[in-house]
């Protein structure tokens, strides 16, 4: 050979004179794939198993101390309730008493888990599954159904319960998650430790597997890694984002992809509701004493369709959801309650009960809502008087009101 | 001819196109193995391949930029973005450097990207699902803007699409997925950009276009009940607007009533009575009036029978033409 190759960056043949590494091998570095993300391959935090049988950790278990039996039936009673409330809101969409809905049915236990680890003045931003996460936070059932009956597009006020509006623009609450938790960081500066540790106020930002995609995310961790905000990044992994799998949004478990910010991330069985609520808890302590975001993930599935206008059987196998059916959070802490004689027979229908009490509320509830007029829709455009509105909103009363005084309509119900 | 709805004809015309440009691909979120949510991709993945139909991960800005970038390599991409109301993430990636890909390059190249968006209202959805934000689009030069309002326009005109050299921005009117009609197959429909008059007169023009042409053509309807006789063009183009198609009619009727979903400030419909009056003062009866939403975000759906133009909104504004 005549030639040597200098563009090449594993040269076959001799070096010229005065190479750098004349002779040093290139085979690249070694095959660094990590764990498949679809599966629980790898390390997962778990202090439930699937049997219902406790599991310690050696770093999680402790946060979780203080969890006893009544804790434990608190906890079923969470999950028990909002996968009853999903049930309603589901049979009220199919009756064409909402325009949608969003099921979360197999998420509980992670949300459940996270939302009993926050305090009651953390704030958090939901994206619009997170029906779980706002029961932990005492937001009314049938106010969440007004925004899937059409009524309103933020359904209640979340400086009531800190529980922010949902959010269906995919990840574009994440970076409100951050900047949120900036400017918790202004308001405790010079605080010491143990204040913070007291009083510290923090962050959850929920998301999906998909939304992990979107730029907003990305920029979002940039931003908490680079000022240490007080934000935990809540993923709950349910392995779809409508009919696309994880694996197409990433190759290596979402939770390692904190590593590349410069915060911690962990993967947790999100259908272990005490796993969750432990490795939240830590995220939420280290946010608050200062120490920056924590990513979580939350390894869980989606049992139910993507929305009530969904049909999964056209991108999933049967066999998948059956194989995901024993790893029901509820069913796993059932399992435990009855074992470890923390709960009988009684117990369990007392909370069925209280299931379909709540359900008749939320269904009467929601359909007594009085419907929305155009005219708060253009009330609520601008804090300040706006010309263009004063005009429209006259000329929108005008029209109206020359249809409800027709005369063929006159005495009779208007025409709307 | 065959009888298609309004979604599969824009199906088959993605079909011949993927056929004929091997170089053809189409990208966004579940348009592969689901079909789209609208299922208007529905069984093309099944016959071209993934590479061909691609399954996206969840991120606009990253589909819009992609295709750029598969653009310039000599493909011809055909994104999806899966709502109105979900196009923003890319806004950047559209505006900043899709529309300006030509200028920028002083004319060398540009970056011929199709947009597919289903738009519109009157669906009963929630949020971000409802959105007309063609005049955004319409303000930035450098993007063509395509709104099909029938099956055989859609079947072509997607085709047409594919087959420009420069971007075009391709708005499905969602409400009328299930529109049925005539597709011609053999017979090309007239290229976008040249407004069609849909049903003449000679009292009054209507100009619209894609969901409210089948409203716009039920008021003329019954317009005609009282005696007067109007004209409906469509549009199907928003950029370029065919300006000598609507004189030339308002130049006959002498009155002009322009309707979109989208609100009225600022919106497509501010540029035409502009242009009309521009051109065909003399001719005019009275002053153009616009019919469309308000200057609010898309309200929730219990109300959008309120925003939304509808017959009644139309034939008011022919009486008010008309009062002049
Ligand atoms: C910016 C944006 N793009 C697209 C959509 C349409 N969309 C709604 S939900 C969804 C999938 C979301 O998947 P994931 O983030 O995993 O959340 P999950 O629904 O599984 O809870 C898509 C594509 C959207 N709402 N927002
Ligand atoms: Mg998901």
């Amino acid at each position: 050979m005549t030639s040597t190759r200098q563009d090449s960056a594993a040269p076959d043949s001799a070096a010229p004179q005065g190479a750098l590494f004349p002779n040093a091998d290139a085979p690249g570095p070694a095959n660094r794939d990590a764990a498949n993300p679809d599966t629980a391959d790898g390390e997962m935090v778990q202090l439930l198993d699937q049997d219902g049988a406790l599991r310690a950790d050696p770093d999680f278990s402790g946060y979780i101390s203080d969890v006893d039996a009544q804790m434990l039936r608190g906890f079923y009673r969470d999950m028990a309730l909002t996968r009853r409330f999903d049930q309603e809101a589901t049979a009220l969409q199919r009756q064409g008493q909402l325009a949608l809905w969003v099921p979360l049915r197999g998420q509980e236990a992670a949300q459940i888990g996270s939302g009993r680890a926050t305090r009651s003045h953390d704030y958090i931003f939901p994206t619009y599954r997170e029906h779980g996460v706002a029961l932990t936070r005492d937001v009314d059932f049938p106010q969440m159904l007004r925004i899937f009956r059409g009524i309103s597009n933020g359904g209640w006020d979340p400086r009531e319960n800190n529980f922010h509006m949902y959010t269906m623009v995919l990840a574009a609450q994440v970076p409100h998650a951050t900047g949120y938790a900036m400017g918790i960081q202004r308001d405790q500066a010079g605080w010491d430790r143990a204040r913070l540790e007291r009083e510290g106020t923090a962050v959850v930002a929920y998301f999906g597997d998909g939304a992990s995609s979107e730029g907003d995310v990305h920029e979002s961790m940039v931003f908490a890694s680079s000022y240490k905000s007080p934000v935990v990044f809540f993923c709950q992994n349910n392995q779809w984002a409508i009919s696309v799998p994880t694996r197409v949004q990433s190759r290596i478990p979402l939770a390692e992809r904190a590593r590349g910010y410069g915060f911690p991330g962990i993967r947790v069985d999100g259908n272990d509701v005490l796993a969750v609520l432990a490795v939240t808890r830590w995220a939420l302590e280290r946010a608050r004493r200062g120490e920056g975001p924590v990513l979580i993930e939350a390894f869980t599935y989606r049992m139910s369709a993507h929305t009530t206008a969904d049909d999964p059987t056209k991108y999933r196998l049967s066999a998948e959801e059956e194989s995901w059916a024993p790893k029901d959070p509820l069913v796993r802490l059932e399992k435990h309650l009855r074992s470890a004689g923390h709960a009988d027979d009684a117990f369990f229908e007392q909370v069925a009960r209280a299931g379909d009490q709540m359900a008749a509320r939320v269904r009467e509830e929601a359909l007594a809502f009085p419907d929305p007029t155009l005219e708060d829709s253009f009330n609520n455009v601008y804090a300040e008087a706006h010309p263009l509105i004063a005009e429209e909103l006259r000329w929108h009363k005008e029209y109206e009101a020359g249809f409800a005084q027709s005369p063929a309509e006159a005495g009779q119900e208007g025409a709307r | 001819m065959t009888t298609m709805t309004i979604a599969k004809a824009i199906t088959a015309g993605l079909r011949r196109v993927l056929e004929q440009n091997p170089k053809s691909l189409l990208i966004g979120e579940d348009i592969g193995k689901l079909g789209g949510v609208y299922r208007v991709t529905e069984g093309l993945q099944a016959g071209f391949g993934e590479d061909r139909v691609v399954d996206s991960p969840l991120a606009e800005s990253g589909i819009i930029g992609t295709s750029i970038g598969l653009a310039l390599r000599g493909y011809t991409p055909i994104a999806e973005i899966q709502f109105d109301g979900f196009v923003f993430p890319a806004f950047n990636q559209i505006t900043t450097q899709l529309a300006k890909m030509r200028s920028r390059s002083e004319g060398r190249f540009g970056a011929p990207v199709v947009i597919r968006i289903p738009y519109g209202g009157g669906i009963g959805s929630i949020e971000h699902h409802s959105e007309s934000p063609e005049a955004l689009f319409a303000h930035t030069a450098g993007l063509r803007i395509m709104v099909p309002s029938n099956a055989h326009d859609a079947y072509w005109m997607i085709q047409e699409a594919a087959a420009s050299q420069d971007p075009v921005i391709f708005f499905e009117p969602k409400r009328r997925y299930w529109l049925k009609g005539e597709v011609d197959t053999e017979n090309p429909a007239p290229p976008a950009a040249a407004a069609q008059v849909v049903r003449p007169g000679r009292d009054a023009t209507i100009v619209t276009y894609g969901p409210l042409v089948p409203v716009a053509l039920a008021a003329a309807e019954a317009a005609q009940e009282d005696g007067r006789s109007v004209e409906v063009v469509d549009l199907r183009s928003v950029s370029p607007i065919d300006f000598d198609t609507v004189v030339e009619s308002v130049e006959k009727t002498g009155r002009l009533v322009v309707t979109h979903e989208a609100p009225t400030f600022g919106g497509i419909g501010g540029e035409i009575a502009a242009r009309v009056s521009e051109r065909a003062f003399l001719s005019m009866e009275a002053p153009a009036i616009r019919v469309g939403g308000f200057h609010m975000p898309y309200p929730v759906s219990k109300v959008e029978d309120q925003y939304l133009p509808d017959i009644d909104k139309l034939l008011d504004a022919l009486d008010r033409s008309f009062a002049y």
